[in-house]
């Protein structure tokens, strides 16, 4: 989710330029073996890899949403793209700001949450969880790996 | 007593680009007008500084000074729905309050404010008549004006009038009184907007507001305090603007901001203005822009219409008489809100830019404006605006956006 926040008001561009990128890993052997990786990016989102199902949910991080304030308007690809890594996937958008959605990762998209188109606000209530935005076939698992 | 209050857009001559190359060999356009630069970048603060932060302000840089964006955890929606159905109050400090002043009983000011001070500039070895500022300007008396510009114009404003004060000062004019300029510096300036905004500011003043009509302005005895107070705003709604010596300016902001008035930051008013379908200088005038463009001819009395007689009167004219060659129009846009410098088209041919665009909290629909050619300016004109990318269906729309609530009397 690059901050493009194009300049609706304010003179200096605000609010996501904080680049951090944070790795985490967290294991989930529930019973499964499989291994839930979650990987964050620059941009503020994170892919959550299952290597069970070899899919990755793609989700804004809890600053970004905080950052943007109330989401009013998002804008998801379609069931079915192929995006390559790093390609803009769609936005996110509050009254006084667009911020666009770059794919953390290469894959074809599997499913997106059509909750949002009626309920945006669902990203500001549960960004990791219930605001999930798409999830990514991954062509190249590696992308999600934290190494 | 009470004042009567004008806008004016200051229309200046676009100053020759200058053209200079950077260390790094690109090349950059200057105006030839330098601007003073702040000290170490610092952001200037109004008196309100400690208040707004005391009161959860998230403080942002605008117009060069640190303003509050939005208080605490009310949202920007949310913020903006309370002003429109209930009362909201917002900083304005960081605009320029300035007083000209004429040392005789003569009618030098009004004479420099109708055909030089405020519809202003244009020399003939410019091209092009532009806006420098838009400006509000209360005459107090035939001697005495107050005028209210803009922060982010402020060098630029500041400049230019002493420029033009000098020049009438050392005309034939100054027979007639010279003029001078008083900076109200550090002055506070409040802005109460909303439907109670009124009935809010009743509670406080034994005058009666019901006679202070909107586009007037008058001193108003508050609590104990003698303040000036315009009726307006920028936000559509029914409201005040109250300027405050510097002194007094955090009491009467906590005298003004008890309950149902809530703070409100730039989120909020940046929404509200352009539901109002009012424009922000820099995004939607500038200096390449024209009052006939923008829309704003109505600031040019009748009479100055077809006399002239004002600087800049030519350029203006012309457009007046042959029409501009673009317009600022309003848009309803179906999916994605299109910001500021998004392309407009008119089937394959890009038609103009959109200058200011967001989604409206009080209709919830995607509103725009920007300029087209003319032409293509009429209500109800379709035409495609790029976002992302992707084409989308904009709709030309009649300003403001949403009603405005005025008191008429």
């Amino acid at each position: 989710m690059q901050a493009v926040l194009r300049r609706t008001l304010i003179s200096s561009s605000p609010l996501l330029r904080h680049p951090v990128t944070s790795l985490s890993r967290s294991w989930r052997p529930s019973g499964f073996r499989n291994i839930v990786t979650k990987k964050f990016t620059a941009e503020h989102e994170c892919v959550a890899f299952d290597d069970a199902s070899g899919l990755g949910v793609i989700t804004i991080t809890d600053h970004a949403q905080s950052s943007l304030g109330d989401v009013v308007f998002v804008e998801l690809p379609k069931v079915g793209t192929n995006v390559a890594q790093h390609e803009q996937i769609g936005a996110v958008e509050s009254v006084k700001a667009a911020s666009d959605i770059y794919a953390p990762v290469s894959g074809t998209i599997e499913a997106i949450n059509e909750e949002l188109s009626g309920q945006p606000s669902l990203l500001n209530k549960s960004p990791e969880e219930k605001g999930w935005l798409c999830k990514i076939k991954l062509s190249n698992p590696s992308e999600a790996s934290v190494h | 007593m009470i004042f009567r209050s004008a806008v004016f857009v200051r229309q200046a001559l676009k100053a020759p680009a200058r053209r200079y190359a950077t260390e790094t060999g690109q090349v950059n356009y200057l105006s030839s007008f330098k601007l003073p630069k702040l000290m170490n970048n610092q952001l200037r603060k109004t008196r309100l500084y400690n208040f707004h932060v005391e009161n959860g302000a998230k403080m942002v840089p605008f117009a060069g000074y640190s303003m509050p964006l939005s208080y605490g955890d009310v949202g920007q929606v949310a913020s903006h729905n309370h002003v429109r159905s209930s009362a909201g109050l917002f900083d304005v400090g960081h605009m320029v309050q300035s007083k000209r002043l004429s040392r005789s009983h003569s009618h030098a000011i009004p004479r420099m404010v109708n055909s030089e001070l405020i519809v202003c500039v244009k020399s003939i070895q410019f091209d092009f008549g532009g806006i420098i500022d838009d400006t509000v300007v209360t005459k107090h008396a035939e001697d005495a004006f107050y005028v209210v510009t803009n922060a982010g114009r402020r060098e630029r404003d500041l400049a230019w009038f002493e420029e033009k004060l000098e020049e009438w000062n050392s005309s034939e004019n100054a027979k007639k009184g010279l003029v001078e300029m008083e900076v109200l510096e550090d002055w506070g300036l409040l802005a109460l907007q909303g439907p109670e905004a009124a009935s809010y500011l009743q509670g406080l003043t034994s005058l009666d507001l019901r006679k202070l009509t909107f586009g007037t302005s008058a001193f108003v005895p508050i609590e104990g305090f003698n303040l000036h107070v315009a009726r307006g705003g920028y936000t559509g709604e029914d409201g005040f603007e109250i300027s405050i010596p510097p002194s007094q300016t955090v009491e009467v902001a906590k005298l003004l901001s008890k309950s149902p008035v809530q703070l409100t930051g730039l989120g909020a008013r940046d929404s509200l203005r352009l539901e109002a379908g009012m424009c922000l200088y820099g995004n939607d005038l500038d200096e390449d822009t024209s009052p006939v463009e923008a829309g704003l001819s109505w600031v040019i009395g009748k009479a100055r219409k077809e006399s002239g007689g004002f600087i800049g009167a030519e350029d203006v004219r012309e457009h007046l008489i042959n029409g501009p060659p673009r317009r600022r129009v309003g848009f309803l846009i179906e999916g994605a809100p299109a910001r500021q410098g998004a392309k407009i088209f008119s089937g394959d041919e890009q038609i103009g830019m959109i200058t200011s665009g967001i989604p409206s909290p009080t209709l919830n629909q995607n509103i725009a404006m920007g300029y087209v050619k003319s032409g293509l300016h009429k209500k109800g004109t379709e035409l495609e605006v790029e976002v992302r990318s992707k084409r989308r269906k904009a709709v030309v729309t009649a300003m403001p956006f949403v009603k405005s609530n005025y008191w008429r009397g």
